[in-house]
């Protein structure tokens, strides 16, 4: 019995050994398994651990460079840089988004535009590391942020350069604005290999200038090797290279003559450009309405940019680069002059006007009823009598109008140093063969020659077009490139990269041409349509008033401004260039929907040419000047 | 002689003292602790009250374990019904009234202190089942086997419920080990792992995102770099980048430009691993193969069926621990709370360990005292 029991215990204790013996085993076998790993990391994978180890300690830390200013030619400043507290988040360290912003909330304030911005921000800028909930924060806010910053893991504060524009919503075309990167201009900067040097920086320019020269303005940027926490923050630096800033712009501008010239556009819609005929600088450069640009820095907030882009007036076009306007009477001084150089036409001959011109079946009316009578060419700019045009036009032929006159830069890209600019329309039978599609749309028909012979039809042009043809007659046919920035300034040197004035063309035209068109376009401020708007000048000048049809009148109709919508009312056009003798200054002014130019365009120019040459300001909107209907 | 008569009543006091101490396990059990306070000077460099927290934790422990190596282990037995129904009172009442930490429901506030009724379970399971396998021996049947698992189920589920995966999963193993030792037929057993196999689908869909998110995260730690796979990746970078021989104490750049998260508690292997290499690993793994290897001496050498279950369950508890841990920080385990056993920050887990230590020196000292 006791043996039993004891041989029972015997092959019990058996049993049990057996298996801690293999529990033993089992222990030793994950053991190796580990020792497996532990080779496999440390020895095998070691390079690929060290190098790992080693890229998350030591962190490439761009530095931004400050962006360059925007000055005027005087210096006034357009576009400057200050320096600001931002509340930025890392939305890929952050778990829960919406709990940390409302976590912050209690200690700045953060309006729901804040939210709502940010939210767009997320969206527009994936691959941004850190983006702004808060901007422009206070000293307090700063503090008490930095007080409680432990519990907000992937914010941080950070002192960041901001884009102002001081003078708002003056010159904001020219200029543009500077916004987020976005994907489109991630790719763009890919393209242009500059990725690089876009580490760190979260803005470039969008339009204007800022978007033209933004490799002046930014800068080079500078790297810091700085050991790093996971949580991204510096622990130390281990070297800096020092970013060079942007280069500054300084322009042909004057900012005083654009702030009079804006301002003689009271609330009216146009555009306004003037030039330098002797070098092609851009004097004004005005598109009306403008628009803030600060609104756009920071990134614009939803109300703000719904309203700037479902606005009728269109805030957000550049009127003066991309907006296009059939010439009307300002087409007619070239339209002269071509017939002078091709000899269609000698400045005395004459022609009879009798308030209209048949041609086939179609009556081509003058504005005056019962016409201007005999007309020579003189007469026929000063008195802007419709019936010699549609005559001369008849005469001349599409090609040869549009030969000639694309001389001037009609039709054509100028090459300003801004992007965005519209061709427009020079007529042509070729244009019309490559715009259109079916055969029979694609035949040239005289009929429409005679519309374009007073500046309408398929006449479409811009302003800056415009003001750089009356410029070039100005400067007896020599065009210069039209340019915004007169030298590009490196703040560290001091080193001055002069835009050279570019000659483009150098128009052959008989000087006895020339200066008769001159003495004509003189006579239409004295004398003629231009006489009431440029009353009392103390000074010489030249003009031509214009008044573009914005919707082709049917046979027989007379245009009457009340019975049409706002809308549909003619642009009122002015060209001028003063002083006579030797101009210093030339330009294009369309005011949209404003009827005749004489009254609504000319007295703009009026007030831009007595502030740039006398240097008289008036301060308050052009006024109307009385005008008689049938002039122009 | 006057020496002697002296010293002869200290040196008496000091054998009674050290009497039922274990030289090995005892010492094998001190060069990790003091690996463990080496690294811990390392991990919490910024935080030094830490390490004094931690040698406070370590004399605390040590008391524990020097007073249940007293006991013998009939009384350790006694102990085992009334631990088992506190702990499991205790799982209940945290369910209906426990304070929630960071997501999970864990802790008790009994007044003065919180206390974490799971981790009690840690030692009450394996004390419970070896009790009831020693008290049927004479007459083991498939029957007891189920009640044994039915024992370890309802605290393992309540835990789990919590939800703390680390300790369900440690109070499961000291469980199965019990039942495993305690002579489970190879054919059940067999049996049981295709039943598990079986029931992960079932795992899956009742356990917590976080959880399901770790396992996948452990599967592919890239797929969510900054979030879930974050402790992996940067532990296995720690790891890997400390190579043969390490960076060198104090020179663990993950470890002290704060990339690893958790790095004085569960994590502090990867700091151990970063600093002191492979060669390091080694050692440590060899240390506690030692420290393993003489608890299952111990048990294969203990007198009672209770002691050697209980001596049984608890070495290979211990070595779950590490295996667990370490798996984890180096990327085979998903991650769940277990930490490094004698390495790793934190009080209650040092006492819950020497205290399994301090049963063992129990069972070993008294082996010959229960002769049956």
């Amino acid at each position: 019995m006791r043996l039993a029991e004891f041989k029972d215990h015997q092959r019990e204790l058996y049993h049990f050994q057996l298996r801690i013996g293999i529990a033993g085993a089992f222990v030793l076998a994950a053991f190796s398994l580990l020792v497996l790993r532990f080779v496999y990391l440390q020895v095998v994978q070691y390079d690929y651990y060290h190098t790992k180890a080693e890229d998350n300690r030591i962190s490439i830390v761009p530095i931004m460079p400050n962006r360059g200013l925007i000055l005027d030619r005087s210096g006034s400043v357009l576009a400057r840089n200050y320096s600001a507290y931002t509340l930025e988040i890392s939305p890929g360290k952050v778990a829960d988004l919406d709990k940390t912003i409302n976590g912050l909330e209690a200690i700045v304030e953060i309006r729901a535009s804040d939210r709502t911005r940010f939210k767009r921000l997320m969206i527009e800028a994936k691959g941004a590391d850190s983006l702004p909930i808060r901007t422009r924060l206070t000293d307090e806010e700063v503090a008490k942020f930095a007080v409680n910053r432990y519990r907000f893991p992937g914010v941080d504060i950070q002192a960041r350069l901001f884009r102002q524009y001081p003078l708002n919503e003056l010159a904001s075309h020219l200029v543009g604005y500077i916004g987020r990167i976005n994907d489109r201009d991630v790719e763009h900067i890919d393209d242009e290999g500059l990725t690089a040097n876009y580490k760190g920086t979260d803005h470039i320019g969008k339009t204007g200038l800022e978007q033209s020269y933004e490799s002046d303005l930014h800068g080079i940027t500078g790297y810091e090797q700085v050991e790093v926490d996971s949580g991204g923050r510096g622990v130390r630096t281990l070297s800096r290279t020092s970013p060079t800033s942007g280069n500054n712009l300084v322009l042909t501008l004057d900012i005083k003559l654009q702030e009079v010239a804006e301002q003689a556009f009271g609330e009216n819609r146009g555009a306004l450009v003037a030039i330098e005929p002797a070098t092609g600088g851009i004097l004004a450069f005005v598109s009306k309405p403008g628009f803030d640009p600060n609104l756009f820095v920071d990134g614009i907030d939803p109300a703000s940019w719904d309203l700037l882009n479902t606005s009728p007036d269109r805030p957000m076009v550049n009127r003066a680069l991309a907006g296009t306007y059939p010439p009307g009477s300002t087409f007619k001084p070239y339209m002269a002059l071509a017939a002078l150089e091709l000899g269609k036409r000698t400045a005395q001959q004459t022609i009879y006007d009798p308030g209209y011109f048949q041609f086939g079946n179609h009556r081509f009316r003058d504005d005056k009823p019962g016409g201007h009578g005999t007309v020579d060419m003189y007469k026929s700019l000063v008195a802007s009598c419709d019936t010699y045009y549609y005559m001369l036009g008849n005469d001349l032929g599409i090609d040869n109008i549009a030969r000639f006159i694309g001389q001037f830069g009609f039709g054509a890209k100028t090459g300003i140093d801004v992007d965005g600019e519209a061709t427009g329309v020079l007529p042509s039978q070729e244009w019309k063969r490559k715009r259109f599609r079916k055969p029979e749309q694609q035949k040239w028909y005289s009929g429409e020659t005679i519309s374009v012979g007073i500046g309408q039809g398929y006449n479409a042009y811009t302003p800056l077009q415009m003001a750089q043809a009356m410029a070039a007659i100005a400067n007896n046919g020599v065009i210069y490139r039209p340019h915004l920035v007169n030298y590009v300034e490196n703040i560290k040197s001091g080193e001055r990269t002069l835009i050279e004035p570019k000659l483009e063309r150098a128009i052959a035209l008989k000087p006895e041409n020339i200066e008769f068109i001159k003495r004509a376009l003189a006579g239409v401020n004295v004398e003629g349509t231009g006489a009431r708007a440029f009353a009392k000048a103390e000074y010489t000048s030249a003009g031509k008033t214009g008044t573009a049809q914005v919707v082709a009148l049917k046979q027989n109709e007379k245009y009457n401004e009340k019975n049409v919508t706002e809308r549909h009312r003619d642009h009122a056009l002015f060209i001028a260039f003063a002083p006579l003798e030797s101009p210093k200054i030339a330009l294009a002014v369309v005011v949209e929907n404003a009827g005749f130019g004489a009254r609504a365009a000319a007295p703009i120019a009026r007030q831009v040419l007595d502030y740039y040459l006398l240097g008289k300001r008036i301060d308050t909107p052009a006024a109307e000047v009385p005008g008689d209907d049938g002039d122009d | 002689m006057m020496r002697g008569n002296f010293q002869q009543p200290f040196k008496n006091l000091w054998l009674r003292f050290t009497d039922k101490i274990d030289v090995p396990l005892f010492a094998l059990a001190f060069a990790l602790l003091l690996l463990g306070i080496i690294t811990l000077a390392s991990a919490a460099h910024e935080t030094p009250a830490r390490v004094s927290g931690q040698a406070i934790n370590i004399l605390v422990a040590l008391s524990v374990m020097w007073a249940v190596a007293q006991f013998q282990p009939q009384t350790l037995m006694r102990f085992a019904l009334p631990a088992y129904a506190l702990g499991l009172a205790l799982l209940v009442a945290v369910a209906l009234f426990g304070e929630v930490v960071n997501g999970a429901r864990r802790w008790l506030n009994v007044g003065v202190t919180r206390i974490q009724p799971s981790e009690i379970m840690k030692i009450a399971m394996p004390l419970m089942l070896a009790w009831y396998f020693h008290k049927h021996e004479a007459t083991l049947r498939l029957r007891d086997y189920l009640v044994a698992s039915l024992l370890l189920a309802v605290p393992v589920m309540l835990i789990a419920r919590q939800p703390d995966l680390g300790t369900a999963l440690l109070v499961t193993a000291a469980g199965f080990y019990v039942i495993f030792l305690a002579g489970l037929s190879w054919r059940i057993l067999l049996g049981l792992a295709l039943a598990a196999c079986a029931s992960l689908p079932f795992l899956w869909s009742v356990m917590h995102d976080y959880q399901r998110r770790r396992i996948l995260t452990l599967l592919d730690p890239t797929s969510d770099p900054l979030g879930a796979g974050y402790h992996i990746i940067q532990s296995v970078i720690a790891v890997g980048s400390g190579g043969l021989a390490g960076k060198g104490w104090l020179k663990g750049t993950q470890a002290h430009l704060e990339f690893i998260p958790e790095r004085s508690t569960d994590f502090i292997f990867a700091v151990f691993s970063e600093e002191f290499g492979l060669i390091g690993n080694c050692l440590l793994l060899l240390l506690y193969l030692l420290l393993i290897g003489r608890g299952l001496t111990i048990a294969a050498n203990a007198p009672t069926f209770f002691a050697r279950l209980l001596a049984g369950a608890v070495t290979l508890t211990f070595f779950t621990y590490v295996f667990v841990n370490m798996g984890m920080v180096s990327g085979i385990l998903p991650v769940v709370g277990v930490p490094l056993p004698l390495i790793s920050f934190g009080g209650t887990a040092m006492v819950t360990l020497f205290l399994g230590i301090g049963i063992l020196m129990s069972i070993h000292r008294h082996r010959k005292l229960v002769q049956t």
